[in-house]
Order: C-alpha cells, then structure tokens, then sequence
C-alpha cells in the first residue's frame, strides 16, 4: 500500500488525490496549511485552505484561484476525503486530514501549542486553538524540537513586556518590539496592556491587521508610525515592526527608544545576545518541546513523519518511545531569521520576511 | 539568591555602563552583608574550584529531566553552554527558597566538595528544585566554577564607592587579593572594602591596582601630532613576561601576578632579591627569566611556570629575574599620584639597592619618532614585543582607562606587527556564548610544500572531499592552529553559511569543511612543539582578515612557517 503522502521535488505530495500540500514550486493543485510565505507561495493552478485564512491570504497573495473550506467540513477529491483543522499557529492556520481507503494522514503545517497538558491559558488567542485529529500517521513540524524548548505561562511573558513598556514609558522612552508582522505582531497587539500608552504599528502589519480584525478577532485601532506627524506622541508609546527594521533609518523617528525581539528562539542566552537588542521576549508561535510530544500523542498515530527542524532528534527520540518514525526533507522555515539554526545555508531568494518562528 | 539572580539577569540585559552601576548599587544597598560579600567576590571574578565534577551534574540533569544523555548532547549542542542547558531541560521547580547567597554558597555549595557522588546528584536535584530558571542558571553556574558577567572589576570598585562615598582608589587597592581564594569573603571583609579612609588597607602585603596598557593604533606619521615630541615620553622595551607586582612591607615579600594571584613561592630568586630593600615598598614590572645577562624566550618561562616543584635543575635552567618600571610605593608612601618621571627617578635609586635578580627596565632616547620607530624593527631580535610609551608627566591609574587625549595618562603598548601566513580553514566548530551554533572557532593548514598549480591544488580538495588518505609523500594541507578572533559578526556569519554548505563530515560538534577559503592567520610568537601534529605551535594566533583575493593554492607552506621559526629562533639567540 503506498503512503498518502509522498515527497517530490514539488513539495508533500498526495498521489491518489493528485495535490499538493504547501509545495515550494508552482503546481497545479494546492492545499495551503496557513499564509506564511514558505508555505503559500504564488504560482499555483489552484488553492485550497481554511475558510479562516481566506483574508490573510488574499492580503499576502493578491489575486489567486481560492476555494475555502470551514474547519471540520470535509470535501471528496478523486476518492481522498479532505478536511481542514485549527492548528493554533496564525489565523487560519490548519493541519490537513487526508482519509482514503480507510487510512488517514494528518500534515500538521505549523502548529502552536505550550506545555505537558491542556490548559486554555495558554492557547494563541489571535486565532482557533490546536485540535488533536485522531490519525494513522502524523507528518510534524519539529521546528523547537529540543528539550531546551519550554516556552514560559503567557501571562508571565505579557507581564514582562508589560513591565518593560511601562519602565520606559516612565523614563520617557519608546518601547520598539519587533516579530513578524503576520502572527506574532497580532499576539503582541492583542496581549499587551493597552492602558500602557498609546501604540504603534510599522506599515507591513497594518494589513494583517485588517484581516485580523475582519475575521473577529480583538486587535487595537493602532496608527501606522510613519503618518504620525508629532514625533512627541512616540515617548512612551509602544511601537510594533517587523524585525528588518533593527538598525534602520526608519527606527530614527523614535528619538530614545529601548528595543526588543519577540520570538521563540530568544529563549536561549546566545541568541538573545547575537541579536542585540535590549531585550529577548520567548514568545513563539510554534509548539514547544512538551507541546510537541503531547500533539503527537494525542493523534494515536502509530507513524510519524517528522519535517522541518530537529528532524533527526525527534525521529530518533520518537523511535525511543516506540513509534515509527521517519523524516521529510521539506523547504519551509527557510526565512530571514539569523537565529534560527535551521536556516538554509545560503541567504534565501525573494521574499524578505517569511515564517515565524 | 533569588536576589543576585536578579542582579544578574539586569547586568546581563543591558550594555549601558550606568545602568549597570544602577544595578550593582541598587543590589548592594539592599543586600546583606554576608551575601554581599560574596557578591562582590563573584562579580570580581571570584571562581571557587568546581565542587561537583562535570559527570555527575550531566547525569543527574539527564535523569530529572526524563531525557537520554544522546539527547541532553544535542541541547548542549544548541545551546553552546552546559548550565544553560540544565537549565532549560528541567520540569519546573515544585518548591521555593528565599535563603540569602552566602547560605547557599556556605552551606550547601562548598559542602558539595568531596561527598560520595550519589549524595552530590540527590542534593544538586533537591536544590534545582527549589529555583526558576534563571537561579538553576546561576547555581550550575556557581557549581561548576564558570560564572562570569559582563562587569568589570572597575564597575563593581565604581559602585561600592559610589554607594559608600569613599575613594574608588581606595576601594580597588582593598580589593587586591579578595577574591584569589585564601580568604573566603566575610562580612567583615566586605564591611572594610568601603570604610573610611583612616582604615587604611585591609592586609598588610596587598598591592595596588594595576595599571594597564593600550594598544596604540596610530600611524607613524601622526605621532607628532598626537604623542608630540619624544622627550615627554619615557620609552622602554615591552617584555613578554608575567607581569608582578613586587610588596616588601613588615620584613617580608610578596609577590602577585595581574591576575592578583600570590605567586610570591614561585620565584624565590626575586624574593632574596627584594630583601635588601627598605619595608613600604612596591615595585611594579615583568618577572621574565633571565640567562646570560639578558630575557630568555617566554617559552623557557611558561615551561618553569608549569612546574609543581623548583628542583635544582629547574633554578638552574630558568633562573628568573625581575625588571623593574615603576615604583608605587616608597618608605610606606603610596606614590600614585607623583608624575612617571618623578617615580622613576625614585626607582632608579631602589633598584640600585636590590640584588642582582632585580633589573632596572632600561630607557631608549632618540631624536625623532622616526627613529623610535627604525629602533623599533630590532624587537623581535632583542626577544621583545616592541615599545612602552609612558607620558613622563602622567600619574599611575586603575586598570584599563582611556583617554580621548593620547598624551594623557595613558600607558601605550607600541608593539611590533605579528608574524603571519596565509591559511587554509579545515575544520570549523560551533562557539560558545553569544556564538553558540555559529560556527566561530577554525583550525588551518598550510599546504606541505608549494602546490605546482591551481590544478594539483584542486585535486587534493577533491581528494579530500572523497575522504582518500593522501600518499605520503604527495601534496596535502598540515593543521597548525586553531583561531576564533579577529572577525566581525558579518564576516564571521558570511563564513558561518559557507561552512554549512561545504561541510563534508560532522565528527561531533566539529566540522570537516572542503578547503576554499583562505585567511591571514597572525601570531605573536612561533615555536617547536613535539605536542603538535605540525610540530609547530604559535602564540595568540587570530585572524587578521579573509584573503577573498587569493586563490587556494597560493596558501603559505610549511617552509613558509619553518622561515618565520628561523627568523624567531636565530632572533631569540642572537
């Protein structure tokens, strides 16, 4: 019996439903886990994702070919049952249940979830939390596949960023966080204490923004920081950007400012000091070390197929545990992050800001 | 504990100099003085010996953390630091403490030391149990022997004066010695680092601060401008020695090393040559050994360091000597604050007191900084690293301060260029710190003779990438050292992504890298070494910079590096 899902030079491929799932060149029929730009990529024939990630979609992708499709709906392909489920990354982030002939494969995408056991505190509250799909075989992202990884309770972190915005907001300082602008500068927006000070967004995430508040979910009316003629407005101000602005002219505007980074990688010490900034925020969109082995637990399944990360870690700790496991060499996490040393050894081509770590 | 874990974490978050003497003075304000006390000797870079051996600690973390020791590797790997690592791995702590440090150090730490291994992993578990993350960090940290922070001695001297407003001088000279081990830190000694000025020293054979040297970095041409003319300047050779401190104080002698080590048994020649002279007196200069009437090579020294016992043939082999050049103290009279000229003045008259090991640091006179700088070529044959230059009127400082003003009261190491070849990058290995998983740290090879052309050089990188063992006697590239300074974070991430494309194998964190990039390799002294593979070691090798512009095989040889042994060995005789 062959596998449901296969690699090809294209991308995961599934050969009894003739598509493709996040493929890295173009093809003709595409699944999309979610709209990071390593795993929606234009040039398809056609897309099918998550009803949830339809706006953010449209707004990275422009005009393409796009069929939705609610979470939990199931739609029939030349015998392949297909079917979207949340998997708490960004919005509309999804896993893929693939069923045919009585087996069924799940292709999780990115996926976020924190901690040994379930607790709604910590669930990514910019968009649907992770749900398990019961599964024969599990393909897994592995991205923070370490034990090191061990993200902290979100409300310690929120304190800590809350802490630090209202330390330099009363010595009169701008408060400069940086993280992708799709995912992780929703997760700021939404968690910070908004009676703080007034905040900021740089004009790569005003649109994510958009779809953000468009799809229901509470992000702040923030100004765009460069239509802000009164540069006094920015003392003590919050001010959300992706990371290429770290050195930049455009962070000039801001006068005394302190800076931080927000991602999962600044969890270690080193990293956190390659970056130079003034502070590292662990805050991450990927599941963590004990929220990795409890999603894979909690498929049932018996084979893992393990992507994008600490492939051979995880394959042979999970071997360890009695599973089945293999890998997949895929073409995703290859984005501009210095820090994270799954990167592809030479600078990526394109598209300056993908992913999020 | 929870406390100077803070202290840490602040220090560690920021570069700002103010904001860490905030942070120092804020912790000293608020401490204990027993905790204090400890504090100031780890931040002063206090390391107690390790009181659990590495083994023990990687085990036992493996097992509280539910994971392999294959596993804990790989988190090692990433994380570039093993008390980083523990800390990560661990589930969070069931307990809390808020006992001070010095419970911590007093009774739970230092008892660690020579328990049954067993007992040493039960109670290492009960104590990570009882901290967050970063005081699991700071403990294996304390544990292992290995905690630094980004402060400096000065800093810590800055915030206890600040905070107690008495004289950094004052603070810094008390502070000789505290953390060399002898003494553990008291509340008392902590009390005495800041009391009044009447209090005086805290013991009676502590030294003074050192003052230390910059390097110059001004071309020839702007000396005039910048130094003006040679005669306000005291110019001596700069010796490659151990650099001392020399007390004679109550009819005894102490002698301490930069690193305020007491190294006074060590060199009992300097010593019986101290003796003659009158009590309340200190001399600062190099300990060099000293054979035919002149300084031998600072191998001859580092092997004599290297000995446990001072046998006969050992006195005899490597007799030391010691050169003076300043002098600070004089009839019980701190001289610090007197210009160089003055001192020295004064030390020529001491130095003719002493007993033949003592040695006055000779003065060269020329016109011009021009021909400072012909005499300056003579260093390597005269076994010195080129010139001191000390402005005549200039007081004697504390540690490394700089002035915008060249002739201010800096001392200026004007040193000659180093030795250097063209290498091959062979290896590469992941650093540590704030280089974990960036791959910092390079051995080099030279080729074994001069390839004939870009093509036999060509053959051998494919030799190698085909893992064939070269013939004996064919071309091949010979490791001879291994650097990881002298890059910028650019250059080194630009080397970090061709190392990740052109590995050929991993044998643990190291590398095997198929040989394309070529590098100026810099160092400050050659020598045989039956220790090497090459037979070659170098002293202080760094990178000077890439050579993008030259191709493989246009590398250095070994003759290259056997011309640079002849250069320094007939140099070093003659």
């Amino acid at each position: 019996m062959t596998d449901l899902v296969v690699q090809r030079p294209e991308g995961l491929y599934c050969p009894p439903g003739d598509f493709f799932i996040d493929p890295w060149r173009p093809v003709e029929r595409a699944v999309i886990t979610h709209a990071h730009a390593d795993h929606s990529r234009r040039g398809h024939g056609r897309y099918l994702a998550a009803a949830p990630a339809e706006g953010v979609l449209r707004t990275r992708l422009g005009e393409i070919d796009l069929q939705t499709l609610p979470y939990g709906e199931t739609i029939d392909h030349q015998g392949v049952r297909v079917s979207f489920h949340p998997a708490g990354h960004v919005l509309g982030s999804a896993q893929v249940r693939l069923e045919h002939a009585g087996r069924v494969w799940v292709a999780s995408g990115d996926y976020y979830l924190a901690g040994d056991h379930d607790d709604a505190r910590e669930d990514n509250a910019t968009c649907a939390p992770f749900e398990p799909v019961r599964c024969h075989c599990f393909i897994t992202e592995s991205t923070f596949g370490l034990p090191i990884y061990r993200w902290q309770p979100q409300a310690e972190l929120f304190a800590a960023i809350d802490a630090w915005w209202r330390g330099n907001a009363e010595a009169g300082r701008a408060s400069l966080v940086m993280g992708y602008s799709f995912g992780k500068a929703q997760r700021i927006l939404k968690g910070v204490d908004r009676s703080i000070g007034p905040i900021f967004v740089h004009g790569a995430v005003e649109p994510l923004n958009r779809a953000y508040r468009a799809a229901g979910i509470d992000i702040p009316e923030t100004p765009v920081a460069t239509e802000v003629k009164d540069k006094a407005l920015f003392k003590g101000a919050l001010i959300v950007a992706p990371p290429s602005v770290q050195g930049s002219t455009w962070t000039r505007r801001f006068g005394d400012y302190s800076d931080a980074f927000a991602s999962g990688w600044m969890q270690l010490r080193g990293a956190r000091r390659r970056r130079s900034v003034d502070r590292g925020f662990v805050l991450s969109d990927h599941a963590d070390w004990p929220g990795l082995q409890r999603a894979i637990r909690a498929t049932g399944a018996e084979r893992v197929i393990v992507t994008h990360g600490y492939e051979a870690v995880m394959v042979r700790w999970l071997t360890e545990q009695g599973l089945e496991a293999g890998a997949f060499a895929t073409e995703y996490g290859d984005n501009d992050d210095d820090e994270n040393p799954h990167r592809s050894p030479l600078p990526p081509a394109g598209e300056g800001e993908q992913g999020a770590p | 504990m929870k406390r100077f874990a803070q202290l840490y974490g602040e220090l560690d978050a920021t570069t700002a100099t103010s904001a860490k003497v905030d942070a120092l003075k804020r912790y000293f304000a608020a401490a204990a003085p027993q905790d204090a006390a400890w504090a100031v000797y780890f931040l002063a870079g206090g390391k107690p010996r390790q009181v659990v051996p590495s083994g023990v600690l990687w085990a036992v973390a493996c097992r509280e953390a539910g994971i392999p020791e294959w596993l804990f590797d790989a988190s090692y790997q990433a994380v570039g630091d093993f008390s980083e690592t523990v800390a990560h791995v661990l589930p969070p702590a069931r307990h809390e403490s808020d006992l001070g440090l010095a419970v911590w150090i007093e009774e739970r730490l230092l008892t660690l030391r020579g328990l049954a291994p067993e007992e040493q992993a039960e109670r290492v578990a009960s104590y990570w149990d009882e901290l967050d993350s970063a005081g699991r960090f700071l403990l294996n940290k304390l544990i292992g022997g290995s905690f630094r922070v980004g402060v400096s001695k000065l800093l810590v001297q800055r915030a206890l004066a600040e905070g107690a407003s008495v004289d950094a001088k004052l603070v810094a000279q008390r502070m000789m010695g505290y953390t060399d081990g002898r003494v553990a830190p008291s509340p008392e000694r902590y009390i005495q680092l800041t009391a009044s000025a009447e209090a005086g020293p805290l013991d009676i054979g502590q030294p003074y601060p050192f003052f230390l040297a910059h390097q110059l970095d001004v071309p020839l041409e702007d000396f005039g401008s910048k130094l003006a003319s040679p005669e306000e300047w005291i110019v001596e050779w700069k010796y490659d020695g151990i650099r001392a401190q020399i007390v004679k104080r109550a009819s005894q002698v102490w002698i301490w090393s930069r690193g305020e080590e007491l190294v006074t048994e060590r060199f009992p020649e300097i010593v019986a040559a101290i003796s003659p002279l009158a009590n309340g007196t200190v001399l600062d200069g190099e300990v060099v050994v000293w054979k035919d009437g002149k300084v031998a090579p600072f191998n001859l020294l580092q092997q004599r360091i290297g000995r446990k016992t001072l046998t006969k043939k050992v006195l005899a082999d490597a007799p030391v000597g010691f050169i003076a050049y300043d002098i600070l103290e004089l009839g019980g009279v701190d001289l610090r604050d007197k210009p160089q000229g003055e001192r020295r003045t004064l030390l020529e008259q001491v130095v003719a007191e002493g007993a033949s090991a003592l040695h006055l640091s000779p003065i060269e006179t020329r016109p011009s900084w021009q021909s400072f700088a012909a005499l300056r070529e003579e260093a390597r044959g005269r076994g010195v690293e080129g010139f001191m230059l000390k402005h005549r009127r200039a007081r004697y400082g504390t540690g490394r301060r700089k002035q915008d003003d060249l002739a201010g009261g800096t001392w200026w190491k004007w040193k000659i260029d180093p030795l250097s070849v063209d290498c091959v990058l062979v290896y590469a290995q992941a650093g540590h710190g704030r280089r974990a998983s960036v791959y910092t740290d390079y051995t080099f090879a030279v080729w074994n003779r001069t390839p004939r052309d870009a093509d036999e050089a060509a053959a051998v990188v494919e030799a190698i990438a085909k893992k064939e063992a070269p013939a004996p006697d064919a071309l091949q590239l010979v490791a001879f050292a291994k650097a990881y300074s002298g890059l910028t974070d650019e250059e080194f991430k630009v080397v970090d992504r061709t190392i990740r494309r052109d590995t050929l194998e991993k044998f643990g964190p190291v590398r095997s890298v198929r040989p394309s990039l070529v590098f100026e390799l810099g160092f400050e002294g050659i020598n045989r070494s039956t220790r090497h593979k090459s037979g070659i070691a170098v002293r202080f090798p760094r990178m000077l910079r890439m050579r993008d512009d030259k191709p493989l095989h246009e590398a250095d040889t070994m003759q290259s590096l056997e011309a640079l042994l002849a250069l320094q060995h007939g140099a070093s005789v003659g």
